[in-house]
């Protein structure tokens, strides 16, 4: 494996609101910017002309034709439909028709139905692309962060967008420890640190003891539908009753204009974090504006109890570490919510700041800090260097992994804030003589009862050898492994048989599912390569113009016959309209013609005495050699086809 | 490299001998701590990101033994229960068993408590309740206490019967820990129910 390989395993930061790719460049890690030259890559997926856009042309699709658009598809990842009666409520998502109980939410985009991996794995295959322009190779491997506290489900339709997308996820890490990853490089203190992340729509606290290069998790806690998303819904319900009541119009069912007060308020509560008050207009289809001024005050009065909801998860990973807000060393400030200046007042509070003349840590840039980490760790799987070679991740699992015992029951297994990868070996027997099945249901969760408990996965232990009842004895592993992935591994130990057990997520993608998604990607990545071929033919027809536009400056322009600049002048029409289309053949016959065009005036330039030489070279290599024209295309376009049709 | 005649020797081994020990109860923490990052820096999975995937599967099967071997050594009560298991007096552990056998010397306090406890209940926030319960919690939380040095004790005893091969004793001595634990758990019990009674963590 070469050097460059090596280092081709990036970072991902596959955010509610805007995510990220980093990887490490030498001893540092860098966010790589998209084409806008932008860091930050908002999480909105729009199906546009049959193709799906990510970004920020997404995020103009979703204010002009909402309908096609899905924002925050995060909060969905994992869940069923009983799990996010809450997020329909609040938040756009158009569920696909007679969605069933137990299966995997499809969303309405256009009129095409995704699951959230898929949406996921679009963001991703845009990281992925941004990654490969900038390298000019294909990227195949990836490190992607989830919230801490996202669960079994969570995490594995996290894997499953990556899949889809075409990356090898080397490792799912927890976002807080991915930031404590990206400072603990700049500072190697020893001490226990806590990392405060509230971003766009999960909330995560974890503590690390820091020591010689270890980062060692002893808890965390966090709420994994607590986001910036919440405090923006407030104030967006604020809007819609203003309006209703001041100019008697009801606009919460208008798609449109709920994105545009969406996005109004989003812009007024980040200027509130520096300013004291704001003005907000926003102009409503009927021409009229809703125009209102709100305070700094106004809005932490309103946003208090969201904000307050990060207090109780903070208390909690202090008790369950066994230590006091006095003993926390640092504090590390993660996710953009963080910015919000009351937010940084309660995390004073909660952790004795300012009394012991402390402040959090605020040096890297909240939104990129999680990526930048995830860079780190993808650096240290794929070999590390002299930097790295000392640092080691040890996370725990953030709930309690549960079996249902006689009565409803759940009997824990592996308790929370366990260090992973952790196991559990558990014995079971039949009731019945000459029973061949057990079923098993696993949950996760803290609570007594299973109902309580987040089902997890529903399993049965078949090809029981017949025996009489309670003779056979059944051991199962339970293993949940370095993602917080649960495995489940069993054998019935008097006959010794391996048991043929099946575990079926009770929210999730079957692996037959996932690969026809993978599949169903390669159609759509014939419409992608096409895309591409037309980008790319445009781009070398706009350098070719260039230099046509250049070449009557040139003293050689003078030696061509009326009829030959005419000619150009046609053919140069003709390209421009081929361009103006989406067939890249034309655009490629075009670039020929002004090609066959102008050769005669490429040999002139170059001069009589060395015209021999470049007989039949066209005007653009000719200029390259004098040194006067681009720069060699970029090498992105050839590798990342080559990446694709290897998938 | 970790090969597979490793993880076999590894895999049949205790938590003691995973962590190159002998069967002992009084364990420095601060040891076994440096002992745990040194194992995770040679098998942790995170080192085998691009190995083979058998050699991985070793890798996560090992790093899991350790984290529970880890976990399970650092915890006194837990290492205590471990030692108990792998000699062959596992205990039950069934933590709502409130009813079951009532340790002797404690009946009395107990059904006092039991008492106070139903009033509390029954006749809201008396001050007076609220005063015996006081004095119970902090009776039960000095037994508590002294079930913990008591445990110790017994710790010291077990591993000079074990260094002394002194088969009787460490019979003996596993016995008495099977007795202090249970009684250890009872008193928990009850300090649990006299501080939620109290409305204390």
């Amino acid at each position: 494996m070469t050097e460059s390989t090596i280092n081709r395993v990036v970072g991902i930061d596959l955010g509610t609101t805007n995510s990220l790719v980093a990887f490490m460049q030498g001893e540092k890690p860098v966010v790589i910017p998209g084409e806008d030259g932008s860091n930050l890559v908002p999480s909105v997926v729009a199906m546009a002309s049959g193709r799906a856009v990510v970004g920020n042309a997404a995020r103009k699709q979703l204010i002009e034709h909402p309908e096609t658009a899905v924002y925050s598809v995060k909060r969905l990842m994992g869940r069923g439909l009983e799990d996010v009666q809450e997020e329909i409520k609040l938040f756009p998502f158009r569920l696909a028709q007679n969605l069933k109980s137990g299966e995997v939410l499809r969303l309405q985009m256009g009129d095409r139905e995704f699951t959230p991996p898929e949406i996921s794995a679009q963001i991703l295959s845009q990281l992925k692309r941004n990654a490969e322009r900038y390298f000019g190779a294909p990227v195949t491997q990836a490190v992607i962060t989830v919230p801490a506290y996202f669960n079994d489900a969570q995490r594995q339709a996290t894997k499953d967008a990556g899949r889809i997308a075409g990356l090898e996820v080397l490792r799912l890490v927890n976002e807080p420890t991915a930031a404590a990853l990206a400072y603990g490089l700049d500072q190697q203190h020893d001490g226990i640190v806590a990392v405060y992340d509230f971003g766009g729509g999960t909330f995560d606290i974890s503590i690390l003891k820091l020591h010689e290069g270890i980062f060692e998790v002893i808890s965390t806690n966090g709420d994994t539908h607590l986001g910036g998303d919440d405090i923006d819904n407030l104030l967006i319900a604020i809007a819609v009753d203003d309006i209703r009541g001041d100019l008697g119009i009801d606009v919460s069912r208008d798609a449109s204009a709920v994105q545009a007060i969406r996005k109004a308020m989003i812009d007024a509560k980040i200027a509130l974090s520096a300013e004291e008050h704001v003005d907000v207009d926003v102009p409503l289809s009927d021409g009229r504006h809703y125009r209102r001024a709100i305070t700094r005050e106004q809005v932490e009065q309103l946003i208090e109890p969201v904000i307050q909801r990060t207090a109780a998860p903070c208390r909690q990973a202090l008790v369950d570490a066994g230590i006091t807000p006095e003993q926390i060393d640092e504090v590390v400030l993660v996710g953009g919510s963080t910015r919000i200046p009351r937010v940084r007042t309660l995390v004073d509070d909660v952790f004795r700041l300012a009394s012991r003349g402390k402040k959090p840590h605020t040096e890297l840039n909240p939104d990129e800090v999680v990526a930048l980490g995830a860079a780190v760790q993808a650096h240290i799987l794929g070999g590390g260097s002299a930097t790295t070679e000392n640092m080691l991740l040890l996370d725990v699992t953030p709930l309690s992994l549960g079996i249902e015992a006689l009565g409803g029951v759940v009997a824990k297994i592996i308790q929370r804030n366990s260090t992973i990868p952790a196991s559990a070996t558990e014995h079971f027997t039949t009731g019945v003589d000459g029973q061949t099945n057990v079923a098993i249901h696993v949950l996760q969760g803290e609570r007594e009862l299973a109902k309580d408990c987040r089902s997890l996965a529903r399993f049965d232990l078949k090809g029981i050898p017949p025996m009489s009842a309670g003779l056979p004895r059944i051991e199962v592993k339970f293993l949940i492994d370095s993602d917080g992935i649960l495995r489940v591994s069993a054998r019935e130990q008097r006959s010794g048989k391996e048991a043929d057990i099946e575990v079926k997520p009770t929210y999730g993608l079957t692996d037959e599912q996932v690969e026809q998604m993978i599949l169903d990607s390669f159609d759509y990545a014939e419409e992608d390569l096409h895309e591409r071929q037309v980008i790319e033919a445009r781009n070398e027809a706009e350098t070719l113009l260039t230099l046509v536009d250049k070449a009557p400056s040139n003293a050689a322009w003078q030696m061509l016959s009326a009829d030959e600049v005419e000619t150009i002048a046609a053919r140069r029409a003709e390209l421009e309209s081929a361009m103006a289309g989406t067939d890249y053949k034309a655009i490629r016959d075009g670039i020929e013609a002004v090609d066959r065009a102008t050769r005669r005036f490429a040999e002139l330039q170059m001069g009589a005495a060395v015209s021999g030489a470049i007989q039949g070279r066209t005007m653009d290599s000719a200029a390259n050699e004098l040194g006067d024209g681009p720069t060699a295309p970029h090498p992105f376009a050839a590798a990342e086809i080559e990446g694709t049709t290897k998938q | 490299m970790i090969n597979q005649a490793e993880q076999d020797a590894i895999a049949a081994t205790d938590y003691f001998a995973l962590f190159e020990r002998p069967r002992h109860l009084v364990l420095d923490t601060v040891t076994l701590e440096k002992d745990f990052y040194r194992l995770s820096r040679q098998w942790h999975p995170d080192r085998f990101a691009r190995a083979a995937p058998e050699e991985k599967q070793r890798s996560l099967e090992m790093t899991s033994q350790l984290n529970d071997a880890y976990r399970t050594l650092k915890d006194p009560i837990a290492r205590t229960e471990y030692l108990l298991t792998i000699e062959g007096k596992p205990i039950e552990r069934d933590k709502n068993a409130d009813a079951k056998e009532i340790p002797a010397d404690l009946l009395e306090e107990v059904f006092e408590l039991n008492m106070q406890l139903e009033e509390m209940r029954a006749g809201g926030d008396d001050p007076d309740i609220r005063a015996d319960l006081q004095r119970a919690r902090t009776n039960f939380e000095a037994q508590l206490e002294g079930a913990g040095s008591d445990l110790q004790g017994l710790w010291q005893q077990w591993d000079r019967a074990s260094d002394a091969h002194d088969v009787t004793t460490k019979t003996k001595t596993l016995d008495a820990m099977v007795a202090l634990l249970h009684r250890r758990q009872y008193i928990a019990n009850l300090v649990r129910d006299v501080r939620a009674a109290l409305g204390v963590e």
